[in-house]
């Protein structure tokens, strides 16, 4: 009996031997050798010397390299300029990831070509009619206590004053809004530090409620109008019966930004026509550029918005197009609205990580202006405030102004880090400044308070600039990035029309080592802002969390099919009604035929659960194109007006037998 | 420190009838034993029997499916989803009568066991036969659906004339198309082995328990058939 459990015990033991898998067999993730850091190896100096990289080179191209299979510690979020579309770009590689389209048809996403982006693209409808681009400008990610949640990321189209939403599960636009009463916009999007608001700020003034007034009735007829978008973060979607918006004097309100921690609950903007041009080159008056900066000071719009939030509740307010708006007088009387002077052609308005303090550049002025909120709250609480031509109480620039700083020229947009730096754009000077926060920031650097340490040419004429998490209230430091307008000689000659240049900067180390690092040309459009975003707060689907998921309702689709057993076609009449599986490597139905006249309803499930098993569907002749991630499910709809042999196929290589992955849509005549 | 005493009481003794005296202990182990063998095949019916992964370039992670006696777990959409190519039925049409059947079958094995603890006989063995033979049977019927499985290839499907009849190994390497698999024991086959092993621990003890008991029996038969050899004795 002995023998017979020692046999039992050694065939155990023999049996645990043959079950460790071996390595090789395990398809290796990454190339490369793996853990061997150090020092770089011989052929790495030769490379160096052959392509004449200096040791600057060297150091830039070793922080920006990114090995097969590794992924970038930030992802940015860039504004996709006159495309409508988002850009998102990986940190420091400078891989673009993916393109989100917005407010144009994008068919590789199958958005605009049948689907539920159709739905959504005529959110967008301007008067009824469809505006199928967008020109956007400044992306916000959703925040909580001040800081990205990574769950939503709006942006706005300043041609149309519209403002979409994009929800960061999957990366994939929810919903576009058309502000009623406004038809231009730019300073959108920002948000409110828990995104109970989208703020969408205005820019060329316009009668309110978007109606016709002369220009000779300017001062009394056009206004500027900045917008609160209620965010209901549950549904992921704008509320337009929550939101509400407030009158304001027609001086071409321009960037916002929320106040956070101390200056919780309110928004501050720049503003640059207080001299109300109305422009007419043409007839001998002043041109725009030349009006608009007449005067030495513009006004910083100081809006307190959880105040008018409360003023929306109490009811006083009128309903405009749909919308609930502060009158001018109201948002006076009730004290939402306050001016403070701010120095020439100002641009930005860029809240310090604490909420302290309010960096406004000033576009012909070589300072950048520091407001500090402290000060505004004191010069508000003190009262006795003169008024503007509008009756909207100023605080003179002493009572507000913590100090100004000097840069150099043209400074544009500010945005910080961790180190108690902040970093303008100065668009004349083609530079990137660093310099040094005073009050609770000064324990931060070693050098003194409200000092220029650093300015860094870069490749050229940088409108904004983004940092890791530059605008919220932890920012990342490490990296920023020059948005520049120009890229000149940066890249080969693609003729005229010429990429802009996103050129990303070294801000690890303090004091005066700013350096360059990559070159990332943009040749799509041109964007205006980005947001830098850690990765790991986003937590998007790998595949949609169930089978027959809606992508725009983001829940199961009643229209599904969840089985190749439940796939048919069912008429009706002249109305034919198709369910259809689309999994490796075939459509079912492969063969769909209808009558010349028909009207076609085409619900198509994916029935794949595999990362990465997207199909297409394209119908040639039909302007049809899908695209089906797993899981999901789309509906398209149309007549069959169109006799004839048609195929559909799949559009998204997805298996070896891809190119038989297709069927025939036959309309009889 | 004290030694544990594995006697328990030892002032609670078993008096065989030949009035020889044995540890309780002794007679306490083989069932004690056999529950525990019971109960191991219990747990073994929530843990993974057998697992086959299966490795290709495009499938870094690799796809697993995890064989427990009553379902399978992991990949097996997309298992399925490939061998569509093949013609091959779904994974899940693999041993459906042994699964159905599964709970059933090991709860007769453990009550079996447990019945065994009140046999002190050599019956015992026959009643804990089906407990010991069970892993080789579970072995013997994995093969024979992996065999049936790699043998379902049909011809006329997509890649149906590329690919052979094949039975996937029970364990080790295989390799079909481009994936690569490893197919190995889980930790619920072992505690069945356990269980084997735990059965066969109390047949042991429980023959070193009640041999001296059937022997002293005999012995105390065999005397009472004799003139008692002490009775002369008295007249002396």
């Amino acid at each position: 009996m002995k023998k017979v459990l020692t046999l039992v015990a050694a065939a155990a033991v023999l049996l645990a031997a043959c079950q460790s898998e071996p390595a090789k067999i395990v398809a290796p993730t990454t190339t490369g050798a793996a853990g061997s850091t150090g020092a770089l190896p011989s052929d790495a100096a030769a490379v160096a010397t052959e392509r004449g990289l200096s040791p600057d080179d060297v150091y830039a191209a070793l922080k920006t390299y990114m090995p097969s299979g590794k992924t970038d510690p930030y992802i940015m979020f860039s504004s996709g300029g006159q495309a409508g579309q988002m850009l998102v770009i990986g940190v420091p590689s400078m891989r673009i990831l993916k393109e989100i389209a917005v407010f144009t048809p994008e068919p590789w996403q199958g958005y605009g070509f049948g689907g539920s982006g159709n739905k959504i693209l005529e959110g967008g409808k301007v008067d009824g009619k469809d505006v199928l681009w967008g020109d956007t400008h400044h992306p916000a990610l959703s925040e909580t206590d001040g800081s990205y949640d990574g769950q939503f990321v709006f942006i706005n189209d300043k041609a149309n004053a519209r403002v979409a939403v994009i929800d960061l599960r999957d990366f994939s636009t929810k919903q576009i809004v058309k502000n009623p009463n406004a038809i231009n916009d730019h300073g959108g999007s920002f948000v409110t530090p828990n995104s109970e608001y989208v703020v969408e700020g205005p820019q060329y003034a316009s009668p309110i409620g978007w109606k016709y007034a002369p220009l000779d009735q300017y001062k009394d007829q056009y206004r500027g109008l900045i917008t609160f978008w209620a965010f209901d973060r549950t549904k992921g979607r704008l509320d337009t019966s929550k939101s509400f918006q407030i009158e304001l004097p027609p001086y071409w309100q321009d960037l916002c930004d929320a106040g956070k921690k101390v200056s919780d609950g309110w928004v501050f903007c720049n503003s640059f026509n207080s001299e109300m041009a109305t422009g007419g080159v043409e007839s001998g008056k002043p041109p725009f550029e030349a009006g608009t900066t007449k005067n030495d000071t513009d006004y910083l719009h100081i809006i307190n918005w959880k105040k008018a939030a409360a003023t929306v509740q109490a009811g006083k307010t009128e309903m405009i197009n749909g919308m609930a708006v502060i009158r001018m007088k109201t948002a006076i009387d009730e004290g939402l609205l306050y001016f403070s002077p701010e120095p020439k052609s100002p641009h930005g308005a860029d809240v310090t990580p604490g909420g302290e303090f309010i960096v406004v550049g000033g576009k012909l002025d070589p300072h950048v202006t520091v407001y500090s909120f402290d000060k505004i709250t004191a010069a508000i609480k003190a009262g006795g405030l003169d008024k503007d031509a509008y009756g909207v109480p100023v605080i003179p620039l002493d009572k507000a102004m913590e100090t100004q700083v000097e840069l150099g020229l043209g400074p544009l947009h500010t945005v910080y880090d961790d180190k108690g730096y902040a970093y303008t754009s100065l668009f004349l000077d083609s530079a990137v400044a660093r310099w040094t926060l005073g009050g609770p920031y000064a324990d931060k650097h070693p050098e003194k308070p409200w000092t220029l340490v650093q300015k860094l040419p870069v490749q050229y004429n940088i409108g904004h600039i983004a940092a890791v998490e530059g605008d919220t209230a932890t920012p990342g430091g490490n990296f920023v990035i020059a948005l520049n307008k120009w890229s000149l000689d940066r890249f080969a000659n693609v003729g005229p029309l010429l990429p802009q240049n996103f050129q990303l900067v070294d801000i690890g180390k303090g004091g005066d080592q700013m350096k360059v690092l990559y070159d990332m040309p943009i040749g799509m459009a041109e964007p205006h802002y980005a947001q830098i975003i850690k990765a790991e707060r986003l937590k998007p689907f790998e595949v949609y969390p169930a089978l027959g998921w809606d992508a725009e309702k983001m829940a199961v689709d009643p229209n599904a099919i969840t089985t190749e057993a439940q796939a048919r076609i069912e008429r009706n009449g002249t109305k034919v009604e198709v369910w259809m599986s689309v999994i490796r490597s075939h459509y079912n139905p492969e063969q769909v035929k209808v009558k010349k006249g028909d009207h076609v309803i085409w619900h198509l499930s994916s029935l794949e659960r595999t990362r990465d098993a997207t199909h297409g569907f394209a119908l040639s002749g039909y302007n049809i194109n899908l695209s089906l991630e797993p899981g999901k499910t789309e509906t398209i709809e149309f007549d069959a007006t169109l006799p004839g042999t048609f195929t559909y196929y799949c559009t998204e290589f997805c298996s070896a037998l891809h190119l038989e992955m297709l069927g025939y849509f036959l309309v009889e005549p | 420190m004290k030694r544990f005493n594995l006697n328990l009481d030892s002032d609670i003794k078993v008096l065989l009838p030949d009035g020889s005296a044995h540890r309780l202990i002794d007679y306490l182990l083989p069932s004690a034993t056999l529950m525990i063998a019971a109960l191991l095949l219990m747990i073994s019916m929530f843990l993974p029997y057998w697992r086959m992964k299966l490795y290709a370039p495009q499938y870094p992670n690799g796809l697993a499916v995890n064989v427990y006696v009553n379902h399978l777990e992991g990949d097996m959409r997309e298992v399925d989803e490939l061998n569509h190519y093949l013609g091959m039925p779904i994974l899940d049409e693999g041993g459906r009568l042994e699964r159905s059947i599964s709970y059933y079958g090991i709860a007769v094995l453990g009550l079996l066991l447990i019945a065994g603890v009140f046999v002190h006989n050599r019956w015992a063995a026959l009643i804990a036969l089906p407990a010991i033979i069970y892993p080789l049977i579970f072995v013997a019927d994995l093969y024979l659906i992996l065999y049936q499985y790699g043998h379902s290839i049909d011809p006329k499907s997509a890649l149906g004339g590329a690919i052979k009849q094949f039975t996937p190994p029970l364990m080790g390497l295989g390799t079909i198309g481009q994936f690569n698999t490893f197919s190995s024991f889980q930790p619920g086959f072992f505690f069945s082995l356990a269980a084997v092993a735990a059965v066969f621990l109390s047949l042991w003890l429980h023959r070193a328990a009640y041999k001296p008991l059937a022997d002293a029996r005999k012995r105390v038969r065999l005397a009472a058939s004799q003139p008692s050899p002490a009775v002369p004795q008295e007249h002396a």
